[in-house]
Formats: C-alpha cells, sequence, structure tokens
C-alpha cells in the first residue's frame, strides 16, 4: 500500500482553510461566514489528524476531539445569535450589524 | 544622674506641648492652652536646672556628657547619631533659653489674650523652644543643623503670625529666605568638615584638629562657611536685613526669637566651633571685622528710627556684632557672656516696648508717645534698667559683658592697628547704643504726652506682662555680677566656669611659638607682657567705654530734654546724612536693585516664558498631543466592521508566519 505523503493533506488542509478565510471575510451572509468558520476548523482538525497519522501519536486526535466539541458549543451559541439577529434586524447581512461603530 | 541619663526629656517637654496645643488647643479656652504652654516650658526649666545640678557633680572627665540615643543614618563612614550633650556651654544655654523662654511665654498669656489663634502661637512658641534646646545641646554638628533650620522655620511662621497682613507675610519670607543664603554657606561647611574630618561628631572634630595638624586653608575655609551660616542667623552684615522687617511679628516673638534666643545661635556656634576658628586667625579677622562694623553699622541706623520696635531691632544687629567682635578677637567667653546678659536686658526692652504698645493700644510711633512715666511706673523703671545695661553703665549686667568685649579687643588690639580700629569702633558704637537707647527710654516716657489722651486708654499691663519684666529687669542689674570680682582683680566667675570648653581643644600659646621662632628674644614668663608705649596708651584706654557710654547717655538727655527742637535743626542742616541713615543707608533698595529685580526678571523671562512655559509644558503638552494625534488615527480601526477586524487578523497571522519563517530560516 502506497501511503499517500503528508504533504498532500496539509496541502488539502491549507486550500480548505484558504477557502475559510476568503468566505469568511468576503461575504455578508452572517450564515455563510458560520460556514466559513466551521470550514476554518475543520481544515485545522484535518490537519491534526494527519499529523496524528504521520507521526503515529495520539495526541493530534486528542486535539481534534476537542474542537469538534468546541464547534459544537460554539454552533449553539452561535446560531441562537443568528436567531435573534434575524429577528431583530429582519437581515443577515453582517455590514447591518454596526451599533458599536464610530 | 536621673536627667543627665535622659536628656532628651527637656527637649521632649516642649515638643509635646506643642504637638498637644498644635492638635487640640483650638477646641480648648485659653487657660488650658496657657496651662499646657507653660506648663511645659517651665518643666523643661526646671528638668534643665535639675540636669544642671546633676552636671555640676560630675568628674572632669567626664564632661562633655554626651547621650547617645540612637543611630540616625549611615551611609559608608558617614554615621551620625541622634546625640545630645551638657557641657559648660550648654549648660549657660541651656538656662538661658529655658529661663527666659518660660518667662516670654507667661508674659504672652497677657499679651497675645486677645489675639485670634492663640493655640497656634503657643503651638509654634513651644515648637520654638524644641528646636532652640536641640540647637544647643547637640552633640554632632548634624543634629545641630536640625534645630538650626528648624527655629528658622519657626521663626518663620511666627513672624508671618498674622498672615492676613501683606507685610507680616513678607516680613516672614524674607527672614527664610535671607537665613537660607547663609544656610547654604553653613551646609557646605558641614559638608567640608565630613570631608576633613570623617565625622561630624564635635568630640571626635575637636580631638582631631587639636591632635593631627591641618593645613590652615582648609580650616579656614570651613571656618567662613561656618561663619557664613551665623552671619544669616545672627543678621550680620551684609545678611542683616531680614531681622528688622522681623518686627512684624508679635512683640513677644521679637524678644524670644529675635533677641533672646534664635540669632543669637550663629555666635553660640561659633563659639561652640572654637578649636577649629582658634586655628583659622584669617576667619578669626573675618569674624571680628564683621562683628565690629556691623556693631557700628547698625548703631548709626538706630539713632533716627522712629519705630519703638525698629530701634530695638536695630540694637540687636548691633549687639551680636560685639558677640561677633568678642569671638573674633578669641574671648569667646566674653561673647557668651554678653549672649547671655543680651537676653536678659534685650528681651527685658522687647517685652517693655511691647507693655508700651500695648498701653498705647498698638502705637509703635515713639514721636506719639512721650511722658509716659507716671502712667506706667513698672513698664517704665523695668525699661529704664534694661537700657542702663545695654548701656554699659557700670553697675549693671551689660557694663560686665560688653566691658569684657572692649577689654578682650584692646588687649588684642596691641601691636594690631586693624583690631584696634574695630576697638575704636565698638566704643564709638557704645555710645551710639547709649545715645539711642537714652533716646528711645526720653522719647517714650519724659516729656510732654504728644498722643491724644482721649483716644488712647493708657493703662499699665496686667500682673502676668509685668511680673516677667520686673523678674528680667532683676536679671538685668544682677546677671551681670559673676564678673564682678575682676574689677577690684579677683577673677571674672563667669569665664573661669566656661575655660574648660575654650582652653581644652585651644592651639598651643602663640607666644610660645614666637619664642620658638625667634629663639634670640628672652624667655618672657607667662602672665608678663612688654612695656611700650602702644601698651602704655592702651592701657589708659581702659575706662573710655564707659566714659563714652555715661556721654551718649547726656548727648541723648540734652538734645531730648533740654532742647528738644535741636534734633530738628540738625536733621535738616545735616540732611544728606540724615535721610541716608533714616533710610537704613538705602541697602533694602540697594539689594532690591541688584539681586531681587534681577533675579525677578531672570525668573519671568527665561526660567517663566522660556523654560517653563516652552521647554517643559513643551515636552508635557506634546506628549499629550503624540498620544491624542496617534490615538485619532488609530481608531479608524476601530469600525465596528468584523469583516475587516478579521481582515486584520489574517494579514497578522500570514506577517507573523512570514516573521517565523524568515527567523527559522535565518536560524539555520
Amino acid at each position: 500500500m502506497s501511503a499517500i505523503p503528508i504533504s498532500w493533506y496539509l496541502v488539502l488542509s491549507a486550500v480548505l482553510f484558504g477557502l475559510g478565510v476568503v468566505a469568511f471575510v468576503f461575504k455578508r451572509n452572517v450564515i455563510t461566514i458560520f460556514m466559513s468558520i466551521e470550514l476554518m476548523l475543520n481544515a485545522v482538525n484535518l490537519a491534526f489528524v494527519a499529523f496524528a497519522r504521520a507521526r503515529n501519536a495520539l495526541d493530534g486526535l486528542v486535539f481534534v476531539f476537542f474542537v469538534i466539541v468546541v464547534a459544537a458549543a460554539e454552533a449553539a451559541v452561535g446560531l441562537a445569535i443568528v436567531i435573534m439577529l434575524a429577528q431583530h434586524r429582519e437581515s443577515l447581512n453582517v455590514e447591518r450589524v454596526n451599533l458599536l461603530k464610530l | 544622674m536621673l536627667l543627665l541619663d535622659h536628656l532628651w526629656i527637656i527637649l521632649a517637654l516642649p515638643l509635646a506641648g506643642a504637638a498637644i496645643n498644635g492638635l487640640f488647643g483650638k477646641r480648648w479656652p485659653q487657660s488650658v492652652v496657657n496651662s499646657v504652654a507653660v506648663g511645659s516650658v517651665s518643666l523643661a526649666f526646671l528638668a534643665a536646672a535639675e540636669t544642671v545640678r546633676e552636671f555640676c557633680a560630675l568628674a572632669p572627665d567626664q564632661i562633655p556628657f554626651v547621650g547617645n540615643y540612637f543611630t540616625w543614618m549611615v551611609a559608608g563612614p558617614f554615621r551620625v547619631n541622634f546625640a545630645l550633650q551638657v557641657d559648660q556651654l550648654t549648660v549657660v544655654m541651656l538656662l538661658t533659653v529655658t529661663f527666659v523662654g518660660m518667662l516670654i511665654h507667661i508674659y504672652s498669656t497677657g499679651y497675645m489674650a486677645h489675639e485670634g489663634g492663640y493655640y497656634r502661637f503657643f503651638s509654634y512658641l513651644n515648637l520654638f523652644m524644641f528646636f532652640m534646646l536641640t540647637l544647643v545641646m547637640a552633640a554632632n554638628l548634624i543634629v545641630m543643623f536640625v534645630g538650626w533650620e528648624g527655629v528658622g522655620l519657626c521663626s518663620y511662621l511666627l513672624i508671618g503670625f498674622w498672615f492676613l497682613k501683606k507685610s507680616a507675610a513678607d516680613a516672614g519670607k524674607k527672614a527664610f529666605i535671607v537665613t537660607r543664603i547663609g544656610d547654604l554657606g553653613f551646609t557646605v561647611g558641614i559638608l567640608l568638615v565630613f570631608a576633613v574630618f570623617q565625622s561630624v561628631d564635635f568630640g571626635t572634630i575637636f580631638r582631631d584638629v587639636s591632635q593631627n595638624p591641618r593645613s590652615e586653608a582648609v580650616l579656614t575655609a570651613i571656618c567662613i562657611l561656618l561663619f557664613t551660616g551665623a552671619i544669616g542667623k545672627s543678621a550680620q552684615l551684609p545678611l542683616y536685613v531680614w531681622l528688622p522687617d522681623a518686627m512684624e511679628g508679635p512683640t513677644p516673638v521679637s524678644a524670644l526669637i529675635h533677641a533672646a534666643t534664635m540669632v543669637t545661635a550663629g555666635v553660640y556656634m561659633v563659639a561652640r566651633m572654637n578649636p577649629l576658628f582658634s586655628r583659622a586667625p584669617v576667619a578669626m579677622l573675618v569674624v571680628a571685622i564683621v562683628g565690629a562694623v556691623t556693631a557700628f553699622y547698625s548703631a548709626t541706623i538706630g539713632l533716627v528710627q522712629t519705630d519703638i520696635k525698629k530701634v530695638l531691632a536695630y540694637s540687636t544687629v548691633s549687639q551680636l556684632g560685639y558677640m561677633f567682635l568678642a569671638c573674633g578677637v578669641g574671648a569667646y567667653a566674653a561673647g557668651i557672656f554678653h549672649l547671655m546678659t543680651h537676653a536678659f536686658f534685650k528681651g527685658l526692652l522687647f517685652l517693655a516696648a511691647g507693655s508700651v504698645i500695648h498701653a498705647m493700644g498698638g502705637e509703635q510711633d515713639m514721636f506719639k508717645m512721650g511722658g509716659l512715666r507716671e502712667r506706667i511706673p513698672v513698664t517704665y523703671w523695668t525699661m529704664l534698667i534694661a537700657t542702663l545695661a545695654i548701656a554699659g553703665i557700670p553697675g549693671f549686667a551689660g557694663f560686665f559683658s560688653k566691658d569684657a568685649i572692649l577689654e578682650a579687643a584692646r588687649v588684642a588690639s596691641h601691636g594690631n592697628s586693624t583690631i584696634f580700629i574695630l576697638w575704636l569702633l565698638g566704643v564709638v558704637g557704645a555710645g551710639l547704643t547709649s545715645f539711642y537707647m537714652f533716646r528711645l527710654v526720653f522719647l517714650t516716657f519724659f516729656g510732654k504726652p504728644r498722643y491724644d489722651e482721649h483716644k488712647a486708654h493708657v493703662h499699665e499691663s496686667p500682673k502676668n506682662m509685668t511680673v516677667p519684666l520686673m523678674i528680667l529687669a532683676f536679671l538685668s542689674i544682677f546677671g551681670g555680677w559673676f564678673a564682678a570680682p575682676k574689677l577690684i582683680g579677683g577673677i571674672d566667675h563667669f569665664e573661669k566656669f566656661l575655660s574648660p570648653v575654650f582652653s581644652a581643644y585651644a592651639p598651643r600659646v602663640a607666644q610660645e611659638e614666637i619664642r620658638v621662632v625667634n629663639p634670640a628674644l628672652p624667655p618672657v614668663p607667662p602672665g608678663y607682657s612688654e612695656p611700650s608705649a602702644g601698651m602704655e596708651l592702651l592701657k589708659a584706654l581702659t575706662g573710655v567705654p564707659v566714659i563714652v557710654a555715661v556721654l551718649g547717655l547726656l548727648a541723648a538727655w540734652w538734645l531730648y530734654i533740654k532742647s528738644p527742637d535741636t534734633p530738628k535743626r540738625w536733621a535738616q542742616s545735616l540732611r544728606g546724612l540724615y535721610l541716608l541713615l533714616l533710610n537704613k543707608y538705602y541697602v533694602d533698595e540697594i539689594y532690591a536693585a541688584l539681586i531681587v529685580r534681577p533675579l525677578l526678571w531672570i525668573s519671568t523671562n527665561v526660567l517663566w516664558h522660556v523654560v517653563d512655559e516652552g521647554a517643559i509644558d513643551g515636552v508635557v503638552n506634546g506628549t499629550a498631543r503624540v498620544a491624542r494625534e496617534s490615538g485619532s488615527e488609530l481608531r479608524q480601526l476601530q469600525s465596528g466592521n468584523e469583516r475587516s477586524y478579521a481582515t486584520w487578523v489574517v494579514i497578522g497571522a500570514v506577517g507573523f508566519t512570514v516573521l517565523l519563517l524568515v527567523l527559522l530560516g535565518g536560524m539555520r
């Protein structure tokens, strides 16, 4: 079995992460932004798993579990915020959420 | 040995009085404030008397008795203990200060009875006693300096006691600032003493200087610097200008601080440092010259003053000059003797003048008094006694002490024409003293009343004011009789008492050194001096001061009783001289033009407008402006738009990653 070199995983992870960043910065819909955050988290997870496999160690996998737990919690809180936002502003456009702006 | 082991008690008593009155006196009635203030000083006097009694039982090798209480500061070889000492000189000062201080406290309870800030006055007065006693009991220069500056502070507070009056507040500031000029010299002198002797302790310094020969130039520098401090504190030329203005303070303050005690601190200090001064002949000559010239100079100003307290102020400056003259010719004991008798009679003169002012309802101009003899007899008689004492009329205290000074100067003038001139100045000054003092008495108490009898309710002062006057009058007569046996060929007991202080570390007699240098001269038995024409002449001059004093008295009598119009005619015909004296030689104006105004100009135009407003404010305001402007630029980043924040985060993360890669790459 020819192993896929670790660099491939890392490149994929970097591409996914980059896509997440770009989406986060350029998208206006708060749901999309939320999704792009998930994308970045999972890109990092992929890197962790790849390293864990390459080094035959478990600590990378432990990190992944933590990230998944935190992402779940974040999704719970974040989606609640999104719902409140939608109720109050009747819009999901982040550019309209600017009360703290100078 | 009860109190000798606890010398600090003498200091603690007035300090406690000051603290209690200062903290709680405001709510207490006058009687309680009186008890605390007078009580603490009286106890201090009793403690001092007991200390002296115990001191007299000490063996000569136990003197000076030093009490070390705690180590105050240590820095390398610099070591200062809070240490007090008692020797014969301290004994004289201790008794004089506490006794005169006690009388003046009692007098003040009457004089200040109707003044606001009663508790404040007594608190300051007690504080002054504390610092003055610290000054005279100090066993090293640093503790002495604490007392020295402390009395200056109290002097400032008490001159400006009526601080709502601008002239009083100004006079307080003037006194403080002018004495500070002298104190600069004093401070440098102390540092120089430490640099040379590696100690500030009196005993160590004196032992050192008497055992190891030191360069005369260094000793001269030290002595001149220390004497600069004395010039400021004791109001000698050219720093005397603050003392006449200090008369703005309440009269008991003038009596206690500006006549009897504080201003004599300079004389005390010079006498205390006698082992150094005696080895610096040039400094001694400077002391003598400053003293004699001041004695004469301020006596001439006193001739024409019209304010009763101003006359006494210039007289004080003049008498302090005599004390320095005595120290300058090496007659320290005579200087201290005059210091003590002066404390009695000048304290009395001020208190009596206060009683006159009290009787006249605040009037201080002698030309608006007159004929008060029958109206206030106690004041009159006591003031007359003090005047006879200061004029040097035989039998009174001032005669013995002033005569001792002029006698010492006369003896020292043998073969030294400079000192002869100083002696002459002293003698003429004595005549002037007699004249202006009797002028004061004649103008105030004799002749016809020159005040509105219906307006001024002339009345004798209450008992608590007149009794101190009477006690001081007694001392003004008998306080000098320690020296009386000398007149009939005996010994001067005062000088004998003090002699251990002034002879223990004295340099070897100059006579012997001359013999060593010039062996051709035959040996001279002690106590014998060669007869010469000059010596004969000097011997003949012994009685001159008394004759001059009587002449002064007669002149005053003739000018102000016999033909009272003459002074006015003379003032007219000698108008220039009269105005010169009346305006005090324009010294205040000269100082204002030469020092004060240039200083103010530099302060305003350079230090204020350029340095302060330009440089200091520029730096402070510039810092604030940089912070404000960079802040207003940076806050543009705080857009509230989280996508722009995210962009910054990305840029930052990328930037750090790149940096990290570069650094790691560089390390490899």
